[in-house]
């Protein structure tokens, strides 16, 4: 029988009362061509049993044969979470039934992980945590179900069910922390971090897409409390697939809040995996681990030991992308970019993108100027991630050169945006298109600054009786005359000009 | 019936070929000389659960259009073939002798029925087996039993039993057997022919549908030890498609097996296993066994006895290993995808659904062992079971590398007992298993061994199986041994073992 649970305790009264220990299994999907045991494509977004063989519908008689492109992906992501890499190494058979699963086991690693023993630094206000790494291991992602007829989409209740097997096989890595203590009150913000974090190593190594929204990057999050850092662990839970970094954050502070709460009321935490509502922001249970399902791993007889040459291992070692901890500090200093408007950069994920705005030819306090303020504001807007946004570091870099040619000025260049946004095109395209051009012409502009001077004689008057912030007035009613589409500066330089002021 | 198909039949595959090549028949006559065979006799052997006619005549007609092309083509062109059940091949109902795959067709071909069909092998159709490959007897086939062509009464062996029974039935000339722990050897040993398990890693199991992975390996059944090396060598060789297939050139099996039939074996060095004869061998299967031992010593042979001590404890690891990797392996057999459905009512659920249809799909040799097997990987007890067998397994490929220090080939006798009665075994599963006991030992260090026969036993006049054992990759030493003994005992007989059968009746 379910019991009720408990009140919530108040986050800031849960973290003040317990010392808070989580544990992180990150899934991540490789963007390797084909699958992890057989040639099929790991296309996304196919029609749904499209993308199989027999290998990875488990007909009988098939068999699999190991992606090599996964086993490097895997060594990289090792090396860069400052694993060690397994000499020798096997796959094993994680049985259990389910319908999604062709073969009714997961061939995955157990006891011999390819990659082992980390560490990976995070920030947060300031402060460095180190979450130290269990292990990455290489498995196959099991097919998706789906069940029609229930009010939740779960199968319970639901009338039947339907499964794609295009996502069966698909290469994973399991990225596994050790426990992670000592984080305070910080806990959800560490959490979020280090998602985070590996989601740009991740990137910077180019073996995901790392598109949390899409599932191709997704967290396990165990919590558990305990009075203080010298007493044993509590009881965790677990709740599985969290697949975006808000939710990372709510989801462990939920936890807390609802642990605080069963142990104040003098009950046991039941140790369970658990389901994350993004729309009400809370967990629910899922399967009990009370009865712990018996896996039976065995090595998987199908597969051959992998054993990865140690020349190769440092090949790859020494091939890294730059690790994040010296990459930034070398970015900020070459950007003259202060502590606080770094982390800015860091917090709404721009670094890359600006990095990219940059090498593109944009000075670097321009290409932050716009990815932080107008495309964030618009990321926000349309609540995605800035990268996910269709605008790209070109696209800024087109733009900011016609700022700077004197073609657009700033309220121009949003409209560019807004057009690129849109799906109008190009900024090129855009500008084409929506008429943008600054007015550049003299003619047309002298036209303009006569009118003006002849409107206004009184203005005209008092910037020649040296009262040259007046001309304010008369480049305002250019401006206005033009639609805006007048640099105003120029337009400034032809009204001095004309009125005979030096300016 | 003619005579010329009556001969057709008789002929061993390289005569066949050489027939077919020669344009004395063709490839078509001969299928059709072996599809009217087995319509005379298997109704009586059940050596087949599924004949191919149409299949079998498309492809013989290819072989002769290639002919008459003038196209060359390889030793085996236009040569009769049956398939044990196990191995998948498109279009074509695949059911390891289980309910559980009733009706199921392969949407592919495994590596081994490609080989074939590029050597121009022609597939008769699929033969019966112990259900998925589980039994020495095939009486553990949901369709019945195949009866042995020796002895109507008496078991063909298992799991093979159906391929064996064909060749031996003379319904094809060559048939293509599965090994986890003595499938093609005992049944070649029961039946009087010949059947070798290569070296494992040696032929794909691609398609093979699996029992025990680390221990299945395909291999050729024939009447002729150069038959079956020209089989070997048409399906063996690596395959990308299976990561545990050797990377590694064949070893020259055919050019052996012609070697060995020239007679001599000076300087072959044979060890006789102490531990594979004594108590509980027949004693007319140990007087056959010592005098093949007698005429390798004639051959020029150098014989010497040697110790295997962790033999005795081969069957138990492998009654732990095999359950275990069967438990995995049959998992998928859950009515989602594929193959028989029970309970989908709309009242049961999927879990309701997947549990229904093993027990009533699996019959209760394959339920004993998944039981076994699901038992011995349990937490808690997988190191007392699995991973003591596996200890047991490395002990045992220790004894066959020191064996192989100071021979070149191992022999025993291949089975216990000759062919026993159908049904006295089959409420006794110990005593079924202990049929495998000489044969288990090469499966677990993964080495070659073949079966050939060697002699009636004279308490019952049935066939004795003579055992050649080789190191891994090492599988001509077991041809060049095996033509020399195959040589001198038709010289000694006035021909094969076989032609002393009692004629089978042949349904009009």
């Amino acid at each position: 029988m379910k019991t009720v649970e408990p009140d919530l305790v108040p986050y800031d009264e849960a973290v003040a009362a317990y010392d808070v220990v989580m544990g992180i299994e990150v899934h991540v999907e490789l963007s390797t061509a084909s699958k992890m045991f057989c040639g099929c494509s790991t296309a996304f977004g196919a029609e749904p049993n499209t993308q199989t063989c027999p290998t990875c519908l488990g007909l009988p008689g098939s068999l699999p044969v190991l992606n090599q492109q996964a086993v490097e992906s895997a060594i990289r992501i090792g090396l860069a979470l400052g694993c060690d890499v397994a000499e020798w190494c096997r796959f094993a058979r994680k049985n259990y039934f389910y319908p999604d699963m062709p073969k009714n086991f997961q061939t995955s690693q157990y006891d011999e992980p390819i990659c082992f023993d980390g560490a990976t630094t995070v920030e947060v206000e300031g402060r460095e945590f180190v979450i130290p790494i269990e292990r990455a291991h290489m498995e196959e992602d099991t097919g998706k179900s789906l069940h029609v007829g229930g009010a939740t989409g779960r199968i319970h209740g639901a009338d039947h069910s339907l499964v794609d097997y295009n996502r069966a096989g698909i290469p994973l890595i399991e990225i596994v922390t050790k426990p992670i203590e000592g984080t305070g009150a910080l806990a959800p913000q560490v959490a979020r971090a280090y998602v985070a974090h590996l989601r740009d190593l991740l990137r910077s190594l180019g073996v995901s897409d790392v598109r949390m929204e899409q599932g191709s990057l997704r967290a396990d999050l165990n919590v558990s409390l305990r009075r203080a850092p010298e007493a044993p662990f509590g009881t965790r839970s677990e709740t599985k697939n969290v697949n975006s970094l808000r939710s990372v954050e709510r989801a462990v502070r939920y936890e807390i809040s609802r642990h605080a709460g069963i142990i104040d009321a003098g009950m046991k935490v039941t140790q369970e995996t658990r389901h994350w509502h993004e729309d009400t922001g809370i967990t629910t249970a899922g399967r009990s681990k009370e009865q712990a399902e018996d896996y039976r791993y065995f090595p998987e007889p199908d597969l051959v030991p992998v054993a990865p040459e140690r020349a190769w291992v440092e090949q790859l070692k020494a091939a890294l992308p730059e690790p994040p901890a010296v990459r930034r500090p070398r970015l900020q200093a070459g950007w003259g970019f202060s502590d606080l408007e770094m982390r800015d950069v860091l917090n709404v994920g721009a670094l890359d993108l600006i990095e990219q705005t940059v090498a593109a030819g944009t000075a670097p306090a321009a290409a932050r100027k716009w990815w932080l303020t107008e495309l964030a504001r618009r990321a926000n807007e349309q609540g995605v991630e800035l990268d996910a946004l269709p605008v790209t570091p070109a696209h800024v870099a087109t733009v900011q050169s016609l700022v700077d040619a004197g073609e657009l000025n700033d309220k121009l260049a949003r409209q560019v945006f807004e057009g690129v946004l849109a799906g109008e095109g190009t900024p090129e395209q855009v500008v084409e298109k929506r008429g943008l051009k600054l007015v550049s012409d003299d003619g047309a502009l002298t036209a303009a600054v006569e009118e003006a001077l002849a409107a206004n004689p009184d203005v005209v008057a008092k910037v020649r009786g040296g009262k040259h912030q007046a001309a304010g007035a008369l480049v305002g009613a250019v401006m206005k005359a033009t639609k805006g589409q007048a640099d105003a500066a120029r337009v400034r330089e032809l009204l001095l000009e004309r009125i005979g002021v030096d300016h | 019936m003619t005579d010329t198909t009556t001969d057709l039949v008789r002929l061993s595959a390289t005569e066949t070929a050489g027939v077919i090549a020669r344009g004395e028949a063709s490839a078509a006559d001969v299928a059709k000389a072996h599809l009217d065979r087995i319509g005379a006799v298997d109704g009586a052997v059940h050596a087949f659960l599924h004949v191919d006619a149409e299949g079998a005549l498309a492809a013989a007609r290819e072989v002769d259009d290639k002919r008459a092309r003038g196209e060359e083509q390889g030793p085996l062109a236009g040569v009769p073939l049956a398939l044990k059940d196990v191995m998948a091949q498109r279009g074509v109902p695949t059911t390891c002798g289980s309910k559980m795959l009733e009706g199921w067709r392969p949407p592919y071909d495994s590596t081994v029925v490609t080989r074939l069909r590029a050597a121009g092998v022609v597939i008769l159709g699929k033969t019966n087996m112990d259900e998925f490959a589980m039994g020495s007897s095939t009486e553990h086939s949901a369709y019945g039993a195949t009866h042995n062509p020796w002895d109507l009464d008496r078991i063909p062996g298992g799991s093979g039993g159906g391929s064996a029974a064909a060749v031996a039935a003379y319904e094809a000339p060559l048939a293509i057997g599965t090994d986890t722990g003595g499938s093609i050897r005992q049944p070649a040993a029961v039946t009087g022919t010949v059947g070798v398990k290569p070296t494992y890693g040696g032929v794909s199991r691609y398609g093979l549908v699996a029992f025990s992975s680390s221990l299945d390996q395909a291999g050729p059944c024939s009447r002729t030890v150069l038959d079956a090396a020209l089989l070997h060598e048409a399906i063996g060789g690596h395959d990308p498609r299976d990561s545990t297939s050797i990377d590694a050139p064949l070893p020259p099996v055919v050019a052996a097996a012609r070697e060995g039939a020239q007679g001599r074996l000076d300087g072959v060095r044979v060890g006789v296993v102490r531990e594979l004869s004594g108590e509980g061998y027949q004693p007319g299967v140990e007087q056959r066994f010592h005098e093949a031992v007698d005429l390798l010593r004639e051959l020029g042979a150098t014989v010497t006895e040697v110790s295997c001590p962790h033999f005795q404890y081969a069957l138990s690891a492998y009654y732990l290993i095999a359950p275990s990797e069967c438990s995995s392996n049959l998992a998928r057999f859950d009515a989602m995808r594929y193959g028989l459905r029970v309970g989908d009512d709309g009242e049961h659920s999927a879990e309701e659904v997947m549990a229904l249809t093993r027990a009533a799909g699996f019959g209760p040799e394959v339920k004993r062992r998944i039981m076994l097997g699901t038992y011995a990987l349990s937490s808690g007890y997988y190191d007392a079971y699995y991973g003591s067998a596996q200890k047991v397994r490395t002990l045992i490929s220790r004894d066959f590398a020191q064996a192989y220090e100071q021979v070149d080939v191992l022999v025993s006798p291949t089975t216990p007992t000759t062919a026993f009665p159908l049904g006295s075994k089959l409420e006794d599963p110990i005593a079924m298993y202990l049929n495998d006991l000489c044969t288990i030992p090469s499966n677990l260090a993964g080495g070659a061994a073949m079966s050939l026969p060697c002699g009636l036993s004279p308490d019952d006049g049935l066939p004795v199986g003579l055992q050649i054992m080789a190191p891994a990759m090492a599988d001509d030493r077991l041809y060049r041994v095996g033509a020399a003994v195959e040589t001198a005992l038709a010289d000694r007989w006035g021909g094969n073992l076989l032609t002393q059968a009692p004629e089978l009746q042949e349904k009009a």
